[in-house]
């Protein structure tokens, strides 16, 4: 039964995740910063603090000071109603992702996750579906053109990047059997061989690469970041927001990329999971683990961010529809060929081949899309209708 | 009523109220979109209800596919066709006969089901995930494949209607 | 608890649909109206689900065609919305009167 301290546990590790995530959003702008700087021969911020380090604080300080600018035109409630659409389906979406080993203080045992959902798949990509909310409500109640026009590309990427995605979940939900983020960690543990260790990565390379392109268009990130791209729509749906609700939106952003990330961690990277080399650090050895994962993951996002162009519009849709979901879809089925076939055929060692070859097609005729847009030079006038 | 009432039963009234409210305004908004949040309203609190009842899966298909697809395409389709939002009459003159209308299928259905199933009791508890899944691709397989095929046919005529040419 | 509660709640949704497919004119809010009404049926069978207890869920699974039925519904809906604003510049059901005369 639940007591006291069960409670007093429970709201401890809300504390604690909720000031992590706080920090490590803090940390990510400084790092995406600096990190984009340097892939850009400059120096990037470097003045507050140690290396910069706390540039992020100070933005935020400097944003929660300014005066709050509420345009005449705008449906008030919905209008405060956005960013806290926003912010929170980003924050509860990290609640089902496992950061660690349980450990036992006394006979208690404490699991380093916040609820273990039986669907806990199924929760992360619900929440992820809601994010759409917080643009979409602040496009339209800012009554202006521009963050409606947002609100507009917004809305139609997220629907269509989302099938792409849940379907890449779907190969790795079917691969490990279980729909629970702790048991898809569980079914990561062990190695090949004593030392390749058996991550998804590995069977399920196709999934990841889509599920990374997913997850860049799901978060609005760079080359995604139609929705609020500046040359074209001045700051997309952000535009007529100012002081503590921007950087709302700001950290929702960033939030969203962080569990992300987590959730790749934990469906293609092991988790928590990792070689015991340090027993004395007892489960700390394996947040760290985890951590250095996360960042890992994170700085595919930045770096995408600073090697990649913005996307075209109807480039993006297309890319959507006539690529990832049709591939996600293969994908699924192979997947699933794989896990009904007979126990003394090799399954892994099959689905890595064919994951391989997959992989090959795949970026062959992504290849070949985008030298064939590039042949063809300029748009043909009326081909593309750009919303 | 009972008034030892359960942590569940707190939880369905909770959110059966919520729902109930929101739904008023959804009939009742003189905005489109803000009609269109009321609804993401009732389709939450309806999908935390499937969860109370043990229904875990349909739950979180809820608010994954209403909340997060359905909603979200009316909001586009409201925004697309720039139509008037709010200030005109999104109402037309047939409200009193479709109060009559509504409240004669409320009284009839809820006097119907108290008759029927008035002292029926339910125990709570959830459905496996698994038991769903087992179910769905052995008793219920044609089924699924006439839903996929109907999908596919939304999807199609979807295209077709839609796309200027 | 008892099993009239929850059929009465879909009792109430479905009741509240009725009206608004009767009385609002935006074909996108008589759309929503709609979806209130399939979720009362949704209500509905998970709590019959609920109280029968069987092994294969039925309750649960219609439940989820009917989510199903609901996503195709609205997407055909909304792309005939779409046509006739682009044709008539109007989504008003009661002014699309092509038919009458």
């Amino acid at each position: 039964m639940i007591d006291g301290i069960d409670v007093l546990i429970m709201v401890i590790k809300v504390l604690v995740v909720f000031g992590f995530l706080l920090v490590s959003v803090l940390l990510t702008i400084w790092a995406e910063r600096r990190i984009v700087a340097l892939m850009q021969q400059r120096i990037g911020p470097n003045r507050v603090g140690p290396f910069g380090v706390l540039q992020g604080l100070a933005d935020g300080i400097k944003l929660f000071f300014k005066e709050d600018v509420t345009p005449t035109n705008v449906d008030r409630s919905v209008y405060f109603l956005a960013p806290v659409a926003a912010l929170l389906p980003a924050f509860l979406a990290f609640a089902v992702v496992p950061v660690g080993r349980g450990f036992h203080i006394g006979h208690r045992v404490i699991t380093l996750h916040l609820v273990d959902l039986n669907v806990g798949i199924l929760f992360f990509l619900a929440m992820g579906s809601l994010m759409v909310y917080g643009i979409v409500l602040a496009g339209w109640s800012s009554g202006s053109t521009y963050p409606l026009l947002g609100a507009v590309r917004s809305t139609a990427q997220m629907i269509s990047y989302e099938i792409g995605m849940g379907l890449s979940v779907v190969s790795v939900v079917l691969w490990s059997g279980t729909l629970s983020t702790s048991g898809i960690v569980d079914a990561q543990s062990g190695t090949w061989f004593g030392f390749v260790p058996r991550w998804f990565i590995i069977p399920q390379l196709p999934a990841l690469v889509m599920f990374l392109l997913g997850g860049l268009a799901e978060t609005n990130r760079a080359p995604f970041d139609l929705p609020e791209a500046e040359t074209e729509l001045v700051g997309g749906y952000h535009t007529e927001y100012t002081g503590i609700k921007f950087a709302m939106f700001f950290l929702a952003e960033y939030l969203h990329v962080i569990t992300t990330s987590a959730l790749v961690v934990t469906l293609f990277l092991g988790g928590w999971r990792g070689p015991n080399i340090l027993p004395f650090l007892g489960p700390l050895l394996f947040v760290g683990y985890f951590l250095a994962k996360l960042g890992l993951v994170i700085f595919l996002f930045m770096w995408a961010r600073a090697t990649i162009p913005r996307i075209r519009y109807d480039r993006l849709m297309h890319l959507g529809w006539k690529v990832l979901i049709p591939a996600s879809l293969v994908w699924t089925m192979i997947t699933a060929a794989m896990v009904v076939l007979p126990q003394e055929v090799n399954r892994t060692t099959l689905i890595v081949v064919v994951g391989i070859v997959f992989e090959v097609a795949l970026i062959v005729w992504l290849a070949r899309l985008t030298t064939t847009a590039l042949r063809r030079g300029r748009l043909r006038r009326g081909d593309s209708h750009v919303v | 009523m009972i008034l030892a009432a359960t942590g569940p039963e707190i939880a369905f009234w909770g959110f059966a109220v919520v729902a109930g409210i929101a739904g008023f305004f959804v009939v009742g908004s003189r905005n489109v979109v803000h009609a269109a949040l009321y609804l993401v309203g009732v389709l939450g609190s309806v999908g935390a209800i499937y969860i109370v009842l043990g229904a875990e899966f349909v739950g979180w298909v809820q608010i994954l596919i209403y909340v997060g697809a359905i909603v979200v395409l009316l909001l586009f389709g409201i925004m697309l066709t720039k139509a008037p939002i709010g200030g005109v009459a999104l109402d037309n003159n047939q409200r009193p006969v479709a109060f009559i209308v509504a409240a004669t299928t409320f009284g009839g259905l809820t006097w119907i089901i108290w008759r029927t199933f008035g002292g029926t009791r339910i125990r709570l508890s959830p459905t496996r995930t698994a038991q769903i899944g087992n179910s769905l691709f052995t008793h219920f397989v044609l089924p699924f494949e006439a839903v996929s095929v109907l999908l596919l046919a939304a999807l199609v005529g979807a295209i077709v209607l839609a796309r200027r040419d | 608890m008892n099993l009239a509660w929850p059929l009465t709640l879909g009792a109430l949704l479905f009741s509240i649909g009725v009206y608004g497919v009767l009385a609002r004119r935006n074909a996108v809010l008589v759309l929503m109206s709609i979806e209130l009404m399939l979720n009362a049926v949704n209500v509905n069978l998970v709590a019959f689900s609920t109280w029968i207890r069987e092994t294969i869920a039925i309750g649960q699974i219609f439940a989820l065609f009917v989510i199903t039925i609901a996503a195709a519904e609205v997407g055909i809906g909304l792309a005939i919305v779409l046509l006739i604003f682009r044709n008539r510049e109007t989504i008003n059901i009661d002014e699309i009167d092509l038919l009458k005369w």
